[in-house]
């Protein structure tokens, strides 16, 4: 590619000969080790517009949970004319639909699930439409469901594996949108006809066949997102020439991304240093300062809280509040060891003072010690005053991905522009516990759901014996699941395929293969609980293992006792081993996560008694997190078993949520923000995956929960297993869960 | 009838007796602390929230090991803080206190006795010896007038104000803690427990903590019935009352 004029004042080459927005950060970015002194408050634009948007949030409340909706436009990037918010306010454009919050008709997972959405809120969708959808194109949950084995649908229907993207879109593939903004929409179809013309030669297998109706899908995206641009008055074509166009650019291709895809998880990716650039030009040019420059990430952001998709009452009750994950990462170190902090980071976090707390976008702080200790300290400050950030180690992370991943969904990584995920939801092992007390026999339904290996026989639990059917039950699961995913991801590249998504990405991708586990904790201290005390089974009518009587006392996870945390290391380390020994769809590598966002709560409902003396029905606990009332050492204590966890066993992610009482972290601002920074640094270095910070008292909840009406209750994020949430969006079933486990209250 | 200071013996071996630990205390002492619970305790606090430590029956650990547990998280402790003895009545188990203390010191670490100082006695070198190695003392005054001190906790306060005195001379530094139960100090017992503390020259922050019963159930479940029944916890108005006449430089939690 020849220089382009938008690119004047720019440093480096190897960017411009090929697609490299790594190398143009590295290049051009500025770290600033400073403090937040230098920051604007909103403008009175900004202050309109988050007005009515929170106006328009409290009607959708009001009406339900949905505003409005769309019944006969199946959407695509260009199905829709121009929609605003505010037209004369917003600096940055684009919306789903025709309105702001108006949720699309997105009937290519599944038209099911499209039109229970829309009935479920009291809409009739187009019949028209489901007709074409039911019976002339096959849809990405028809597909899978014709391919299941009656043994997957079995597992399945019992919750063993679950919460699967059979019924919804994977998502968790991050476009590079930056390339949108750097290089323009014609050089990027220049490049994805070249990777076409290399995929002409010789034998054409399966493989190629299918990469080339891939990319060609792609070519397409690229052209469709230069017209829905158009319908804003944009041509994109060309690359951003000041940083409004960028950020304005970059967006567009974000927005085709949730036009077309409503995956679990859509998520912006690692932009701000990024951006920084543009607004690092344009300040010296003299043609933007800093209260325009806040004015644009403000307006992004704002944009990014505004994502919505039509969703089915049981995919709320897994993900709830209404989550999209558009998922923001900032911060992080380069891999020559210079930090990456710029004034776009901080401008980042200071949209939750301009605008108040917001669940999304998901902000994500990549952190190691070895950030700005001004930097870490607004992070700290802005978490004990917003709830609305949650914490990842760079150290572990950046040795595997580089130094220039993007997290994907709540907490998982993947390598900007050059890599996509199979998110494969998870398998419930604590359910596969009691499977292999039983035999392979569903406790709940009493279905054969495995194989009918040899139950436990005698009326004590025996270490040895438990823990050899447990790993003969996990062996099954493990095959059973990796197929489950192999058939739902080729189904979903064949009948959903991600095409705006994947145009921002190389076309010779690295794919990780997400497996996860659910119910860890309970596994580890059942376990613990087999070993250390005696634990009798109680049997019902049919013989089946119902209940368990513990006598004495067993140490538990989340106390830094080595004899449960070592039993935890085993369970992980064991689990993604067996998951690696099978075949996965495209040769993806195979990863776990011991994350569970709030569906702890639904698999908790299907998960039986537990020999750690968790009842029938209770919420699992979530993610990685120690079992509820299991810590007795305190905060420290809790941290260094959970940072135990080895994360390259689980390169997917190891979720930590946990709540701290204001004044659990001392008496003055200045003393709560150093506190939690000391509490950040010695947790991440211990190996530590994730963390979320919660920062408020427990009366708090009581009265959120009770008086959700109040004013001051409105954008109360809380931080979940993996993302934010306003609190009051929560079913009571699970504000009860959130609410029994801010344990560190009383210390 | 009551148990004495615990001495040591041979047998001992110099171990300590504890309830349990904290890694992440923020409420006993400046900064983040790693706070030892002691078992034993001569006073039958009515409103005791830790009833299960009044006996000698609980872990035994080493001063050595207790320190090694403690330094796991010493990184968690930021700039201010540090360790803490409390319990029950760490002042029943000198000995260990002080060669706990005297380790952590070696080590530069900051320390801090939780106290209600009924053992109190000044001719006895063990508290002398314990003091000197003590960076703060969060000294509890249940009561300023020694008859409702006795009925409040079987004890009169005679010690507990002697040791007051002799920290100010020795000029350890003290914070006052104080718990605020509706209805059982008048104003006039709150004014002279101002009028005390002023007097002290070594007192650093005077903390009234608010009554509450979150240590009912283990009465129950300890097979006794909670003396304070139903009395309900203190309001933020009790405690700005009681901060008003005491008129000290207050913190509520």
């Amino acid at each position: 590619m020849t220089d382009k004029r938008q690119w004047d004042g720019f440093n480096g080459n190897v960017w411009k000969k090929e697609i490299d927005v790594r190398q143009f950060i590295q290049d051009n970015f500025t770290p600033y080790d400073g403090d937040e002194t230098f920051l604007c408050g909103p403008t009175t634009a900004t202050k309109r517009l988050w007005e009515k948007l929170q106006a328009l949030q409290k009607e959708e409340r009001d009406k339900g949970g949905v505003l409005d909706m769309d019944t006969d436009i199946v959407s695509t990037m260009t199905s829709h004319g121009a929609g605003y918010l505010s037209k004369n306010d917003e600096q940055i454009v684009g919306l789903q639909t025709d309105k702001p919050l108006k949720r699309a008709f997105m009937p290519f997972g599944g038209i099911k699930m499209a039109t229970q959405a829309c009935r479920s809120y009291g809409y009739e969708p187009s019949s028209v439409l489901e007709k074409i959808f039911t019976e002339y194109h096959t849809t990405h949950n028809q597909a899978v469901f014709d391919a299941y084995t009656p043994e997957m649908k079995l597992a399945r229907h019992n919750k063993i594996i679950t919460g699967l993207p059979d019924t919804y879109g994977r998502g968790r593939i991050v476009g590079d949108y930056r390339r949108v903004a750097l290089y323009g929409i014609d050089y990027l179809i220049e490049q994805k006809k070249n990777d076409l013309a290399r995929l002409e030669k010789g034998d054409l297998g399966d493989g190629t066949i299918q990469l080339r109706q891939e990319v060609s899908q792609q070519i397409r995206a690229l052209f469709e997102m230069k017209k829905m641009a158009q319908i804003y008055g944009f041509d994109i074509s060309e690359p951003a020439q000041n940083a409004k166009e960028a950020v304005q650019w970059l967006y567009f291709g974000y927005l085709a991304a949730i036009k077309t895809q409503n995956g679990a998880a859509m998520s912006v990716g690692r932009v701000s240093a990024f951006i920084d650039i543009y607004i690092c030009r344009d300040m010296e040019r003299g043609i933007l300062n800093e209260t325009e420059a806040q004015e644009l990430i403000d307006h992004f952001v704002l944009k990014c809280r505004m994502v919505k998709f039509a969703r089915i009452h049981s995919y709320n009750e897994l993900f709830s509040g209404d989550p999209v994950w558009a998922t923001l990462s900032v911060a992080g170190i380069s891999s020559d060891g210079q930090h990456m902090v710029t004034k776009t980071d901080f401008r980042f976090l200071h949209t939750l003072e301009n605008m108040g707390p917001s669940p999304e976008p998901n902000l994500t702080v990549l952190y190691t010690r070895h950030l700005p200790h001004a930097f870490k300290k607004y992070a700290a400050k802005i978490s004990i005053s917003t709830s609305s950030i949650q914490y990842e180690n760079d150290s572990v992370m950046r040795p595997v991905w580089g130094d220039d991943y993007s997290i994907c969904c709540c907490v998982s990584a993947t390598r900007t522009g050059k890599e996509m995920q199979f998110f494969g939801a998870r398998a419930n092992l604590a359910k596969c516990l009691l499977y292999a007390i039983n035999g392979g026999v569903d406790e709940k339904t009493k279905d054969q759901v495995a194989p009918r290996f040899e139950r436990v026989s005698g009326d004590i639990l025996d270490y040895d014996d438990v823990l050899n059917k447990f790993n003969q039950m996990t062996d099954w699961l493990a095959g059973l699941y990796v197929n489950t995913l192999n058939v739902i991801h080729h189904m979903h590249d064949r009948y959903y395929y991600e095409a705006a998504q994947m145009a921002l990405l190389d076309t010779d991708l690295q794919r990780t293969f997400a497996t996860g586990i659910a119910g860890f904790s309970h596994v580890v201290d059942s376990l613990s609980a087999i070993k250390y005390a005696k634990v009798h089974v109680i049997r019902d009518s049919d013989g089946i293992v119902t209940d368990f009587k513990t006598e004495g006392d067993f140490p538990r996870y989340g106390n830094d006792d080595d004899r449960a945390d070592d039993i935890a290391r085993m369970v992980l380390k064991s689990f993604i081993g067996k998951i690696s020994r099978h075949a996965t769809y495209r040769n993806s590598q195979p990863t776990t996560s011991i994350l569970t966002i709030t569906s702890n709560v639904v698999y908790g409902k299907a998960t039986g008694n537990l020999p750690d003396g968790r009842r029938a029905g209770e919420p699992l606990s979530p993610g990685a997190n120690p079992s509820y009332g299991a810590e007795t050492n305190g905060l420290a204590a809790s941290l260094c078993s959970v940072a135990k966890l080895k994360y390259s066993y689980a390169l997917d992610g190891i979720s930590n949520t946990q709540t701290i009482a204001p004044r659990a972290l001392g008496n003055t601002d200045d003393e709560r923000q150093e506190n939690l920074i000391s509490l950040l640094d010695a947790y991440f270095k211990r190996g530590a995956h994730h963390l979320n910070v919660n920062v408020f008292g427990i009366d708090k909840l009581y009265d959120a929960m009770e008086h959700p009406e109040k004013e001051e209750y409105a954008n109360f994020t809380i931080r979940v297993s993996g993302y934010a949430v306003k609190f009051i969006d929560l079913t009571r079933e699970q504000q009860l869960d959130v609410i029994a486990r801010s344990a560190h209250e009383f210390i | 009838m009551l148990s004495p200071v615990r001495r040591m013996n041979l047998s001992d071996s110099m171990d300590g007796i504890i309830h349990s630990t904290e890694s992440f205390g923020a409420a006993d002492g400046p900064g983040i602390r790693f706070v030892v619970f002691m078992q034993g305790c001569n006073m039958r606090c009515k409103f005791c929230h830790n009833p299960d430590s009044w006996g000698f029956n609980g872990e035994r650990i080493s001063a050595a090991e207790l320190l090694q547990r403690a330094l796991r998280y010493s990184d968690f402790w930021g700039k201010n803080g540090g360790i803490t003895l409390s319990g029950g009545e760490p002042m029943l188990q000198p000995e260990f206190a002080a060669q706990f203390f005297g380790m952590a010191k070696e080590k530069g670490i900051h320390t801090a006795l939780d106290t209600s100082a009924q053992p109190f006695c000044s001719k006895d070198e063990r508290f002398a010896a314990l003091f000197r190695l003590t960076d703060l003392v969060l000294l509890d005054i249940k009561h300023i007038d020694s008859e409702k001190h006795r009925a409040l906790t079987g004890f009169d306060n005679k010690n507990i104000l002697e040791c007051a005195k002799y920290l100010d001379r020795r000029n350890i530094p003290v914070w006052i803690r104080h718990v605020v139960i509706p209805g059982y100090e008048s104003d006039s017992e709150l004014l002279r427990l101002g009028e005390f503390i002023r007097s002290l020259s070594n007192v650093q922050k005077t903390e009234l903590l608010p009554y509450h019963t979150f240590g009912s159930h283990k009465w129950e479940a300890l097979g006794m019935r909670y003396p304070f029944g139903s009395l309900p916890p203190a309001s933020r108005h009790d405690i700005e009352h009681a901060a008003s006449l005491i008129n000290s430089d207050t913190y509520t939690p």
